[in-house]
């Protein structure tokens, strides 16, 4: 199998050097652009199978790299940060990051993410039948099961629940769910979402206190692992 | 007073001389213009206090008219019939006016001698700031750049044990570098005023399960938490709210002996959000219990590794909610820091779903 190559988009050089000898301990293959030209020109030459990209870029804003790249780009962005401000992970989710790590950050974290981004360029729309531990969830009979018993959903439940697992390993916003599951208008209706997320953890989670598939990414929005 | 404009601040003074003087006219059978003369110098006194020097001359101006042309015969003309009542009225028009200039006068001296000691204060807390900082940031990066030369020194002559002491080490600096980092922005943010809450709807339950999560080092404690399925949901601003609560919870850690156990509990009224955290520990005795919410303070031996401000924005967070946090005797002779939130609820949740 090839090896799947991570186009890396940093202008610091220690957390280049970081991130290379990582990835490619962990079986990645790597490229490196110290600006977001460089970085465009790698990304059309090279399409990797993951971009991570640093938002504080010395030659152009890392939002403006995000929507040039999402204009033909299909793949996995994941976007990193020191900002910790919402404002900020959100704008990059909605130009189209597929989720962002904000530094310090944890290179098993890093690693976790960047698994779940490959996993999630693989399957995308075209998959029917998505499993994620003891939970599987059928897009064509609209079924959900834990440990093959199948659960009985509301129509809003199972849309949410949908959503989320049809982009695994994403962040999805808080906005986004609202306007998709609920509609356009209810998109600042948040307590829709905190509420049929309980819910839908009471029936799908082992622990729902410890929820390990619906994850809430604060502040931010929710992701399905 | 000063923040009114001064338009209204006329107005204002106008105003009460004015109402002053109509109540005085009311009198006028029983009292002698010169009392009245007297009243209406306090009321331009009472201003010169209150109000800015063109206020206070106005009204000064306003008022000798209207003792003139109301009250000193013959009235309701300008002349004046007598020597004593002339020569009142330009006493009075003096005294009013240098009433206000002295006044006024007094009033800058005032404000610049409090100007002068709060830059005093403020530099008293700069200095505390840096010698505090300077300790708690250098200790590690000390830590780290130490660490790392032993590393790259000695080569093969250390124990691989030895090895992973030395990274445990830089590992654990570096966390405590970030959280210090951390907590001075928050510091700088509430202190500057750029800290506005984004209230949002808060599923109260999970964030403290969040934060319990979060919280490291809990290896000899347990946290104890019974979450409340009748909550509501609370509008609340959740990120700042999950920085009081961690705060909080890793000081209970951190500053107990192993073993301690830390409760959490949540209670809820009407448009109030009630949460408390207890601890066994030795608790904290009552004369250090103000302390502890302020700048840069720390409870005598409590190690390296703070830099005392955890506690001071964490109330700087509840006070910004309009909310309250105490800290009190838990029943079991630990500590007890109980926040009040005032904040809209909704019951959503315990409705059914379509």
């Amino acid at each position: 199998m090839n090896k799947p190559e991570v186009l890396i988009i940093d202008d610091e050089p220690q957390i280049r050097k970081l991130l290379e000898i990582n990835l490619s301990s962990h079986g990645y293959q790597t490229r490196l652009a110290c600006t977001g030209k460089e970085g465009l020109m790698l990304a059309a030459n090279h399409i990797p199978e993951v971009i991570l990209l640093d938002l504080g870029l010395p030659d152009m804003s890392g939002h403006e790299v995000l929507l040039q790249l999402r204009e033909w780009y299909r793949k996995a962005i994941v976007v990193l940060s020191v900002e910790k401000g919402e404002e900020d992970i959100i704008a990059a989710l909605d130009n189209g990051a597929n989720d962002y790590l904000s530094k310090p950050f944890r290179v098993g974290e890093l690693m976790a993410r960047l698994r779940s981004a490959i996993r999630n360029n693989d399957s995308g729309e075209t998959r029917q039948v998505i499993t994620a531990g003891e939970l599987e969830i059928d897009l064509a009979g609209r079924v959900v099961k834990v440990d093959d018993q199948v659960l009985k959903l509301t129509t809003t439940e199972y849309n949410l629940l949908a959503l989320l697992a049809r982009n695994a390993g994403r962040v999805l916003t808080h906005q986004f769910l609202l306007k998709e599951v609920w509609g356009v208008g209810y998109q600042t209706e948040t307590q829709y979402l905190r509420v049929f997320v309980a819910q839908l953890r009471k029936k799908i989670e082992a622990d729902p206190n410890h929820p390990r598939h619906l994850i809430t990414v604060s502040g931010v929005g929710y992701r399905f692992e | 007073m000063r923040h009114i404009s001064v338009l209204r601040q006329i107005l204002i003074g106008a105003g009460f001389v004015i109402l002053l003087s109509v109540v005085c006219y009311l009198f006028r059978p029983y009292m002698d213009y010169r009392i009245v003369a007297l009243i209406l110098l306090l009321a331009v006194s009472l201003l010169a206090v209150l109000f800015d020097i063109l206020p206070v001359l106005v009204s000064a101006v306003l008022s000798a008219l209207i003792l003139n042309l109301f009250f000193i015969e013959p009235v309701l003309h300008y002349k004046i019939n007598s020597a004593e009542s002339a020569l009142l009225f330009f006493i009075y028009m003096l005294v009013a006016l240098v009433n206000a200039v002295l006044t006024n006068r007094l009033r800058k001296l005032e404000a610049r001698t409090r100007d002068k000691e709060e830059k005093e204060k403020t530099i008293q807390l700069y200095n505390t700031l840096l010698s505090s900082l300077s300790h708690e940031l250098k200790t590690p990066i000390a830590t780290i750049i130490g660490a790392v030369d032993t590393l790259k020194e000695t080569g093969d002559k250390i124990t691989a044990e030895q090895k992973a002491d030395l990274l445990a080490a830089i590992d654990i600096a570096g966390s405590r570098l970030n959280n210090q980092v951390e907590n001075l922005l928050n510091m700088s943010r509430l202190e500057t005023g750029m800290l506005t809450l984004k209230r949002d709807w808060c599923d109260i339950n999970e964030l403290i399960f969040m934060v319990i999560g979060a919280v490291p080092g809990q290896g000899g404690h347990t946290i104890l938490f019974e979450p409340d399925d009748r909550a509501p949901l609370f509008k609340i601003d959740e990120g700042l709210m999950e920085i009081v609560l961690y705060s909080i919870i890793s000081n209970a850690v951190r500053y107990t002996p192993p073993g301690t156990e830390v409760r959490v509990s949540v209670g809820f009224d009407d448009d109030q959000l009630h949460m408390v955290i207890s601890d066994n520990g030795k608790g904290i005795p009552e004369e250090k219990r103000q302390q502890v919410f302020e700048k840069f303070y720390r409870m005598p031996r409590s190690g390296t590794g703070g830099t005392g401000l955890g506690l001071s924005i964490a109330k700087g967070i509840v006070d910004a909610h309009k909310g309250e946090i105490r800290l009190a005797d838990s029943p079991s002779g630990g500590a007890e820091f109980s926040i009040t939130l005032p904040a809209e609820v909704s019951y959503l949740k315990n409705l059914k779903n379509e």
